[in-house]
């Protein structure tokens, strides 16, 4: 079986003291063996709480995952899995790398020993063993002299390095998925370069399958073989990368990709930037939650919730604009360009 | 490290000349003086020649000056209360006897305050955490003497547990030293609370649960080994709270410790008891808060001192 991760219907809530936020509502997607997958979205839109909810990582409470939800890994249900059987799921099975790599290592803990600890715990290894592994580790994501390093702390490391080391901690029990959280947000452009360089790399040597999450539709477009365009807790574009950036038709998809910076464009215009904010999650959504920004906005849009549109086997879309009787919009000119 | 080590102690060297300094006027700015009363009734030269004996009929900063040639020889003074008593004798004397309260207390305190602190940061908003913070409340509001005397009629008036007062076997420490760490008590247990609390929301918490490392592992190597720094800065106040509350607690116990002879010093204006016991008591404090920078280093790697950057 090629498919390693189903998600099914997956709606999470947070209860707070205002009331139950809808952050997740009702979202599918699947990965294969070997595949990149990326979730894209603004601030807010719910794809850091689904990239979490697939480790179970949201803290319950505040957080709950609604019935009916189901994540299958290997077709077995992450959700009903046991204390036990959830702690050796993660890591083993699932690495995860966060936003900010200066916070997300403990700073009391020598790299070596972040490294070597999911090793001892997974693996079996003593700790002689898994320290060899973890210089090993650390050589495979570039850093030099690992004999040495696996005695440094992490505010002996630059932002970077600490997020290659967060790579090497992610990747050391050569999980089947990595989940990447924003992992290029809090780093230098150049540096986003070579750690998605790195990323790749590791990916095909391993044939480990990636989520990665990102709101830079720009660091997507040579990393992900799908993207999918979330947005108020719901998918409102899946295709191939090809097809979001060359044939995408949510004005979401097109507000996204108007907002990358395009280094040959002719005319340097002011950079496209989307009016508005997101929807309340905390407020019931009863039309389309990109209906008050929406540019094409139709009074239907307001009203009802859009159905989902298979444009091909591997591309859909939650769009009124594709009912038989909308009126036909064209493109914004900036993306016609690229057709 | 040394290098760091030898310009503290040059520090605390300077620190403990102020505080000698300031006391020292202080003391000597009090009316009246420790010989007064005895030397009230005797003739006009007999008086003259036993205050000249001790010093006192010279200004006051020339018996400053005096005073620092002696201290520096190591010579802190007779009692003039009780003459032939020297101070350095009454230190050796009663010191152990406070010390052995005091640290009881100190490691009872931080130890058990701490971990009611994780208990009730693990537990929060249920019953351990509720409990815990209802007993710490209790332990800042309640001063020290009202727990003392508390202690003291249900313990051992009532069902005659521990002695009431005095000193002599382990048994006589255990009302003072319930009664002396019970703020510390108190004080670490809201302190590692709150600690707690905010290390488990820091994003290296939610890697490590990503390894699927096991809870204990998580909790002592992750959490602890974080929460516990902060809990190292409170240490020196605590240490003096202590100092503080043992001059209380020793008076109500009956305790021949240290604290009851400086109050009792001060009540008599015995200038050479007050200035040695303050210098002790003062050199005790300033040496605790080098060993909490040490310790400080030794928790965290971050300020730990490298020996490249002490120049």
């Amino acid at each position: 079986m090629n498919r390693i991760l189903e998600v099914k219907n997956l709606a999470v809530s947070f209860h707070t003291y205002a009331g139950e936020v809808k952050a997740v509502r009702g979202v599918n997607f699947y990965l294969d063996r070997g595949e990149a997958l990326a979730l894209v979205g603004e601030s807010g839109c719910g794809k850091t709480v689904t990239a979490k909810s697939l480790m179970r990582l949201n803290p319950i409470p505040p957080a709950e995952i609604k019935e009916g939800s189901s994540i299958k890994y290997n077709g077995k249900e992450v959700l009903d899995m046991s204390k036990e059987e959830i702690r050796a799921f993660r890591g083993a099975e699932v690495g995860m790398i966060f936003q900010d790599p200066m916070t997300s290592l403990n700073p009391t803990m020598k790299i070596g020993d972040q490294i070597a600890e999911s090793l001892i715990t997974h693996m079996n290894l003593n700790k002689k063993d898994a320290l060899d592994k973890a210089v090993q580790m650390l050589e495979r994501v570039d850093i030099p002299k690992p004999e040495e390093r696996i005695n440094s702390y992490p505010h002996e490391f630059s932002g970077g390095m600490r997020q290659r080391v967060m790579i090497a901690i992610a990747l050391a029990c050569n999980p089947r998925i990595l989940i990447a959280d924003e992992p290029t947000t809090a780093l230098d452009v150049t540096i986003q370069a070579q750690v998605l360089e790195l990323l790749k790399e590791l990916q095909s040597e391993m044939n480990t399958s990636i989520i990665l999450v990102t709101h830079d539709l720009g660091v997507v477009a040579n990393f992900a073989d799908r993207i999918h365009v979330m947005y108020a807790g719901k998918i409102v574009e899946k295709g191939t990368t090809r097809e979001i950036f060359y044939e995408g038709e949510h004005p979401y998809t097109w507000a996204l990709l108007s907002s990358v910076p395009d280094l040959y464009e002719e005319n340097r215009k002011k950079l496209y930037s989307l009016a508005g904010t997101p929807p309340d999650l905390l407020l019931p959504l009863d039309g389309c939650p990109f209906a008050s920004r929406c540019r094409y906005c139709m009074q239907i849009c307001k009203e009802k919730m859009p159905p989902k549109t298979e444009l091909s086997e591997s591309h859909s879309v939650s769009c009124w604009l594709k009912h038989p009787s909308a009126p036909k919009v064209e493109k914004p000119h900036i993306l016609r360009r690229d057709v | 490290m040394l290098k760091y080590i030898l310009k503290r102690v040059l520090y605390m060297v300077l620190t403990l000349w102020i505080v000698i300094t300031i006391t020292f006027f202080l003391i000597h700015a009090i009316p009246g003086n420790p010989l007064a009363s005895l030397a009230r009734n005797l003739p006009p030269q007999v008086r003259a020649n036993y205050y000249a004996k001790y010093g006192l009929d010279k200004s006051v900063p020339q018996q400053y000056v005096m005073f620092l040639k002696n201290l520096f020889h190591g010579d802190l003074g007779e009692s003039l209360k009780f003459p032939g008593r020297s101070v350095t004798d009454i230190i050796s004397e009663h010191a152990p006897i406070s010390a052995r309260l005091g640290i009881q207390a100190i490691l009872i305190g931080v130890i058990v305050g701490i971990v009611l602190g994780i208990i009730a940061g693990f537990k929060r908003n249920r019953w351990p955490d509720h409990l815990v913070m209802f007993v710490a409340i209790l332990g800042v509001c309640l001063p020290s003497f009202v727990l003392a005397a508390l202690l003291q009629y249900i313990l051992s008036v009532k069902i005659e547990l521990f002695p009431t007062a005095g000193w002599g076997t382990g048994k006589y420490t255990v009302l003072p030293t319930i009664a002396l760490c019970f703020g510390s008590i108190a004080t670490y247990a809201r302190y590692m609370r709150s600690s707690v609390l905010d290390v488990i929301n820091q994003d290296y918490i939610l890697t490590a649960k990503a390894k699927g490392i096991s809870n204990f592992s998580l909790i002592w190597k992750h959490v602890i080994r974080n929460a516990i720094i902060p809990a190292i800065t409170i240490l020196p106040p605590q240490i003096a709270g202590i100092f503080g509350g043992s001059f209380v607690i020793e008076s109500i116990f009956a305790i021949p410790g240290l604290g009851s002879n400086l109050v009792d010093a001060v009540n008599n204006r015995d200038y050479t008891v007050i200035m040695g016991l303050t210098i002790f008591y003062c050199a005790l404090y300033i040496i605790s808060l080098l060993v909490v920078d040490i310790l400080y280093g030794v928790v965290d790697p971050r300020v730990r001192v490298s020996e490249d950057t002490t120049e």
